[in-house]
């Protein structure tokens, strides 16, 4: 198992206040709105340096939407800010209609996504987001797994046209991966080469597959583990050529079993390359308060929880 | 154009209203031929665009925005007629493989439409966003929008209404379509308002009113209205309208509002809309 050396503690939300910035440097036709959360989405430091080109849109998070689709029709790309659920399941008409159907170039941009928003509990853990966005036509979908990563999508999706779903997280979480990283939107990424079973992991759920490998490892298990940053859309390729080497896959999420990164890659093995797949994910239910890693072990989605299911998936290879 | 070749032009508008309509026997008449005067006043004489070269970002355009997307059938006809796009295409409108969908859209391509409407309350934040673009590129062309009434019962009208006060977007000019009507009945027994134009001031907007099936106050109205763009604060016209204007058994009621009517129905009204020498498509 390849060693991955923690290089810093930092959110993947500063991330994206980051690449939003060095984004905004790059083209001025980047602007920033944001729905009374400014600092919560680390987007104080483009207001301070592009306060014209910065919204405060207050509390109203379907006008915030609307907006972005008038500023994305004068040319401009528009990265909206709030958390996800906020960003998706409240305005998901407006989103629907102004943005996705209407082919704007809007950035969603989402933090707080997930059980580790921690203690603000169930009606700001958004468990869904992921299915309700990558079921639009046309919706781009990204979870990053770290600071890095996050930093590097904001700078790609500025770049890309059309509309996006980003999605990122509240905790300090460790950053593994390279600064300064290319981030091509769609194209998964090999960890860690493997022969037993293939891991595909996204968002913060890809350091917990990464510990995983570590512990099989010692089990004298050979995981392959992939990460995907890109749910929609998905690297089909990527998927099936592990899938036909391991022949029994891992799904790894911090997001509802239905609907989810799980779905997406069952559905390409069903139709392609049947194969065991076995899903860590929350398993139809809400949220509620308590520390990011509390929640993450109670509602099984813990580095243990990655192992037992990948034993599974090997239990069950035909 | 002129009053009287602008009374011609909506004669012809409400011509093509009811034809759409009737050939695919679905789709809205009464509220399209209540707003025919106004759209062909914009389109014929006040708005500055160039339908011959359709440009999403309209760079020193005045840009429409159309939020209660089912009056599609008064949108296409001026958009046809002012050139954005063939007459004769008006023939395919709500049918399959057709650019003229049931409520507008720009999935299709069809010049003229920037974004798509019809889940109400939506087009007045987009149109906010295009007054902030234009304010960032310093272009001083106006953004023209309309409204339903009904359509003031969807709370995500009264965000844009309070941030485009807030954020002094004085290049926008709203005309809510005030016909009283809406599909189950009247406004005033489903949810009415007692006065719309005071709420609209008491979020800080310029309010006007004019009777929007009336050629002449239209012309005289509407450049008081531009004139008070530009001070800091957006400008509403309620807009007093007939829902089924020029059909008499069309109006006062809200019976047509997504009705087709059947053959008979169509010849007595075209009976009352006299041919012009623009021609049916």
């Amino acid at each position: 198992m390849k060693k991955f050396e923690i290089t810093a503690q930092k959110d993947t939300r500063s991330g994206f206040g980051a690449g939003l910035l060095e984004a905004a440097r790059h083209d001025e036709r980047v602007v920033g709105l944001c729905a009374d959360l400014t600092g919560s989405l680390m987007m104080d430091a483009f207001q301070k340096e592009y306060p014209h080109r910065f919204f405060q849109t207050g509390i109203a998070e379907a006008n915030m939407m609307g907006l972005a689709s008038g500023l994305a029709i004068g040319g401009k790309i528009p990265f909206t800010g709030t958390f996800a659920n906020f960003s998706t399941g409240r305005v998901y008409d407006q989103i629907r209609q102004s943005i996705a159907y209407s082919h704007k170039n809007v950035k969603i941009c989402a933090s707080h996504a997930g059980l580790t928003l921690g203690e603000d509990g169930a009606t700001h853990q958004i468990l869904e987001d992921i299915g309700l966005m990558k079921m639009l036509p046309g919706m781009t979908v990204i979870n990053p797994c770290d600071y890095n990563q996050t930093k590097a999508a904001t700078l790609a999706i500025a770049q890309y046209y059309g509309p996006v779903y980003l999605r990122f997280g509240r905790p300090k979480w460790p950053v593994f991966t390279p600064e300064n990283q290319v981030f091509e939107i769609g194209k998964a990424l090999m960890l860690n080469e493997g022969a037993d079973v293939s891991i595909f992991a996204t968002g913060h759920l890809v350091w917990k597959a990464i510990q995983a490998g570590e512990i099989l490892a010692e089990k004298g298990i050979s995981a392959e583990i992939i990460n995907i940053h890109t749910i929609k859309p998905l690297d089909a390729e990527a998927v099936l050529n592990s899938a036909r080497k391991t022949r029994c896959v891992v799904t790894a999420e911090e997001h509802q079993i239905n609907g989810g990164l799980g779905d997406s890659i069952a559905q390409i093995l069903a139709r392609n390359l049947p194969t065991p797949v076995e899903m860590v994910a929350v398993m139809d239910s809400f949220g509620e308060s308590g520390k990011p890693e509390e929640l993450l072990t109670k509602y099984h989605l813990d580095t243990s929880d990655v192992v037992a299911a990948a034993e599974r998936a090997i239990a069950r290879k035909i | 154009m002129d009053s009287t070749q602008l009374q011609v032009m909506a004669t012809q508008v409400r011509r093509d209203i009811l034809r759409q309509v009737y050939n695919v026997q679905s789709g809205h008449p009464g509220g399209s031929l209540g707003l025919a005067d106004y759209f062909t006043a914009l389109f014929f004489h006040f708005m500055k665009h160039n339908p011959s070269a359709f440009s999403m970002e309209a760079n020193h355009e005045d840009v429409f925005i159309l939020s209660n997307g089912h009056v599609s059938p008064v949108y296409y006809s001026v958009l046809a007629r002012s050139g954005y796009f063939p007459v004769s295409e008006l023939n395919t409108f709500r049918l399959i493989n057709s650019r003229l969908q049931g409520h507008p859209a720009t999935h299709e391509g069809l010049p003229g439409i920037r974004v798509a409407t019809g889940s109400l309350g939506q087009g007045l934040s987009v149109a906010a966003g295009i007054a902030l673009s234009k304010k960032l590129n310093k272009d001083d062309r106006t953004i023209y929008v309309v409204t339903g009434d009904g359509e003031l019962q969807e709370g995500q009208i009264w965000e844009a209404v309070m941030y485009a006060a807030h954020n002094k977007l004085d290049n926008m000019l709203v005309a809510v379509d005030f016909n009283g009507q809406q599909i189950d009945g009247s406004i005033a027994d489903i949810m009415g308002f007692d006065e719309i134009g005071s709420k609209f001031a008491s979020f800080g907007w310029e309010v006007m009113y004019m009777d929007g099936n009336n050629m002449d106050e239209i012309l005289t109205t509407v450049p008081q209205a531009l004139s008070k763009l530009g001070h800091g604060k957006p400008v509403v016209i309620i807009m007093k309208t007939e829902m089924g204007q020029g059909v008499d058994f069309m109006m006062g009621t809200h019976a047509w509002h997504g009705k087709a009517p059947n053959a008979e129905q169509f010849e007595k009204a075209m009976a009352q809309l006299p041919e012009t020498e623009l021609g049916d498509f």
